[in-house]
């Protein structure tokens, strides 16, 4: 049985520690954002994603009633802070309004559509990224950012964060404080995690039954196991 | 004349429940390692149900393959349960073939006269890396696109006729809406049945000889007055309410990580699953899922393509002549304390080399590379002349067990 023990606490080990550690990408350092991952989180960075990012961005897997079917918003919230005013039907996916052609003129290349970000690029690397735009007059946009050099996208957020240049100094600062910028990007992040994979909510309510029920149907297996090797001897 | 008597003189079914089940007699010092068995057979199961489930849902074209598979996970009942099922089974699958096969060579189960079992066996794993493959192009993301393009040109290597298999395999010059079709049709029936036939081959072969045990030695052997093995207890009730236990116990592990951590560290759902494919965009260091990359790793720690080509096809072939490396009359590492070693250290270099397979093509990785390519091909070639002259202990006449 000790044996067993030990055999477990090392395989659990390799998985839990060993296993990220190994397999990690060798890029560059990221920020890691920090936040409680609940519905709030999640619908207050919906609230900031609509008004920023849809004009450009589609999240085309995602529907509009995932929002109140999974994160329990009000019908009401959505059509007023979420929807472009597109006439688009709440069943529908959450799709720019942007023409390709358009975005083609103006950009070289469609904004990419971002349901899988966070699965693709990771949380860390998104945080990042929106973090680390910067004021470069040698750009056709003006911005130019860290993370994704010659990116084609302008710093949306600039009114929140501010603006500043390549070397950090602040060219102009934003409306909000910078923790509470922060928070927004987080927040932000924490929507295109639950976009990466809405599944989560069903898979929370449902795990603990399932496994409940697993767990339950395991003793009774192991009793019943116990009772026929009595008798081997 | 009851139902029964009527069934029972028409049906070969009773017949074949005494032969496997009822009247199968395993030794009854069977071990935690011998679970991997029976669980193999649980997943396939698995694996056969969703993959049924999602396959009504995926449509095999190059436009409509990637936001088909999406479409399951977003758009239907419980579709990224059947998706995650089918994505996780894969890898654990993979978990259990590799305890599978290390309790095989620990205990010596493929020796004589279990050659068959363990050469069909070793078999069915080839057939569950084609199927894997396969389906890994399926999804068309980046990384099925690149994946795809890299293992089908190694077909190119073949002489003479590497080209044109090449061109046969994806259905056109590269990668395409053709090469999702025929793929389909392979992952979906011809690789699938021919596993599914091995799997009964493998467990009829086994039935015939009986089963070793961790002590390696034959219960046949010592036959009581009834005739049958001493030590071994039918199948069922015994093993069947053993394996039932392993089962519960099993999916509550592959519950938690499908509810739970169904990316598994993206170790089980690689980040560029996540984006479609894009020729345009080639993944500078596509790496091959973990339960391949150590085969991938010894490719690589060769400069040479074909040379690359040829160590990796000896290695994956050496387990096949493995029964007629191993010299020694005593069975099971247990009484052989210096097989057992070499054993252990072919184990932690089969995992350094996973690790290995997994990383950019950095030069920093050559020299280890080599270091663990040769330390699996060094153990095949030591193994008949170790085998030969270690010192072994004496193994006891009747298996070790203590009643539970
Ligand atoms: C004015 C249009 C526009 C707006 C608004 C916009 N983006 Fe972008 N975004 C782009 C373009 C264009 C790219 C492609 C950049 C490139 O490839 O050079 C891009 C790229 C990205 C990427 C990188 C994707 C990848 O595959 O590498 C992320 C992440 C991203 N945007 C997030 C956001 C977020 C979050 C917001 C809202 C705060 C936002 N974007 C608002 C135009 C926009
Ligand atoms: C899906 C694939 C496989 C399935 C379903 C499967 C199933 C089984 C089952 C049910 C048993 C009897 C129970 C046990 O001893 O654990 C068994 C025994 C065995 N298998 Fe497999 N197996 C598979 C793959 C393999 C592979 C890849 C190998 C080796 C390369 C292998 C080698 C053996 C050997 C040697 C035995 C006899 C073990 C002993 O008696 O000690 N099997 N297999």
């Amino acid at each position: 049985m000790k044996k067993y023990v030990i055999w477990a606490g090392m395989t659990l080990g390799l998985l839990t520690g060993g296993a990220p550690a190994v397999f990690a990408d060798n890029g560059p350092q990221l920020l890691t954002p920090h936040y409680t991952y609940n519905a709030k989180t999640i619908i207050s960075g919906a609230r900031l994603f609509a008004t920023n990012c849809m004009a450009c961005h589609s999240i085309k897997f995602m529907r509009y009633e995932f929002l109140t079917n999974d994160l329990g918003m009000s019908k009401t919230d959505v059509h007023k802070y979420i929807m472009l005013p597109t006439g688009s039907a709440f069943k529908n996916n959450m799709t720019s309004a942007m023409p390709t052609d358009m975005a083609h003129k103006w950009f070289g290349l469609p904004p990419p559509d971002l349901s899988q970000i966070v699965r693709y690029k990771s949380q860390d690397w998104i945080y990042t990224y929106l973090l680390s735009f910067y004021r470069d007059p040698k750009r056709p946009s003006g911005w130019n950012n860290h993370l994704f050099p010659n990116v084609a996208m302008p710093d949306v957020l600039a009114p929140y964060g501010g603006i500043v240049n390549e070397r950090g100094q602040v060219l102009r600062a934003g409306d909000e404080p910078p923790p509470k910028f922060k928070e927004q990007v987080t927040d932000i992040v924490a929507f295109l995690r639950f976009v990466s994979d809405p599944s989560v909510v069903q898979r929370h309510d449902d795990g603990p039954w399932v496994l409940g029920l697993l767990v339950f149907f395991t003793i009774a297996a192991y009793f019943l196991k116990k009772e026929y090797w009595k008798e081997v001897k | 004349m009851s139902f029964k008597d009527w069934f029972v003189k028409r049906s070969p079914l009773p017949e074949m429940w005494r032969e496997h089940m009822a009247e199968y007699y395993a030794p009854k010092n069977f071990n935690i390692f011998y679970y991997a068995g029976s669980l193999l057979l649980l997943m396939v199961v698995l694996q056969f149900l969703s993959g049924f489930l999602v396959l009504a849902h995926y449509i095999p074209t190059a436009r409509g393959a990637y936001d088909s598979v999406y479409g399951i996970m977003y758009d239907v009942h419980y579709g990224w349960l059947m998706q995650y099922m089918h994505v996780d089974g894969v890898s654990l699958i993979f978990v259990l073939l590799y305890v599978h096969m290390a309790r095989g060579m620990l205990y010596g189960s493929y020796r004589s006269p279990r050659e068959i079992v363990w050469i069909v066996g070793y078999t069915t794993y080839l057939a569950f890396m084609a199927e894997a493959f396969f389906g890994y192009v399926l999804p068309y993301s980046n990384l099925s696109y690149w994946a795809g393009t890299v293992i089908t040109s190694l077909f190119k290597s073949i002489p003479f006729i590497g080209g044109w298999v090449t061109t046969l395999v994806r259905g056109g010059p590269g990668m395409s809406g053709d090469t999702l079709n025929r793929f389909m049709a392979l992952h979906v029936t011809l690789v699938f049945m021919i596993i599914v036939g091995l799997i009964v081959l493998h467990i009829l072969y086994l039935h015939k000889v009986g089963s070793n045990n961790p002590d390696g030695i034959e219960i046949k052997a010592s036959k009581g007055p009834d005739g049958h093995p001493v030590d071994g207890i039918p199948f069922h009730p015994y093993y069947s309410v053993k394996d039932l236990f392993g089962f519960g116990v099993w999916l509550i592990i592959f519950g938690a990580i499908i509810f739970y951590a169904p990316t598994f560290h993206h170790i089980f759902l690689e980040r560029t699953m996540s984006t479609p494919a894009n020729p345009l965009k080639s993944l500078p260091d596509v790496t091959p899922p973990w339960y391949l990359s150590p085969f991938y790793a010894m490719l690589r720690s060769i400069p040479n393509k074909n040379a690359g080509i040829i160590l990796m096809v000896v290695a994956v072939l050496f387990p096949f002549v493995l029964p007629w490396l191993d010299r020694n009359p005593v069975k099971s590492t247990r009484y052989r304390p210096i097989t057992r070693i070499m054993l252990l250290i072919f184990f932690i270099n089969f995992f350094v080399l996973a690790y290995l397979g997994e990383q950019p093509p950095l030069p920093k990785y050559f020299f280890a590379e080599r270091l663990g390519a040769f330390i699996y091909v060094a153990f095949f070639v030591l193994l008949p002349f170790v085998s030969k002259f270690e010192p072994t202990r004496a193994p006891p006449a009747r298996v070790r067990f203590r009643a539970h």
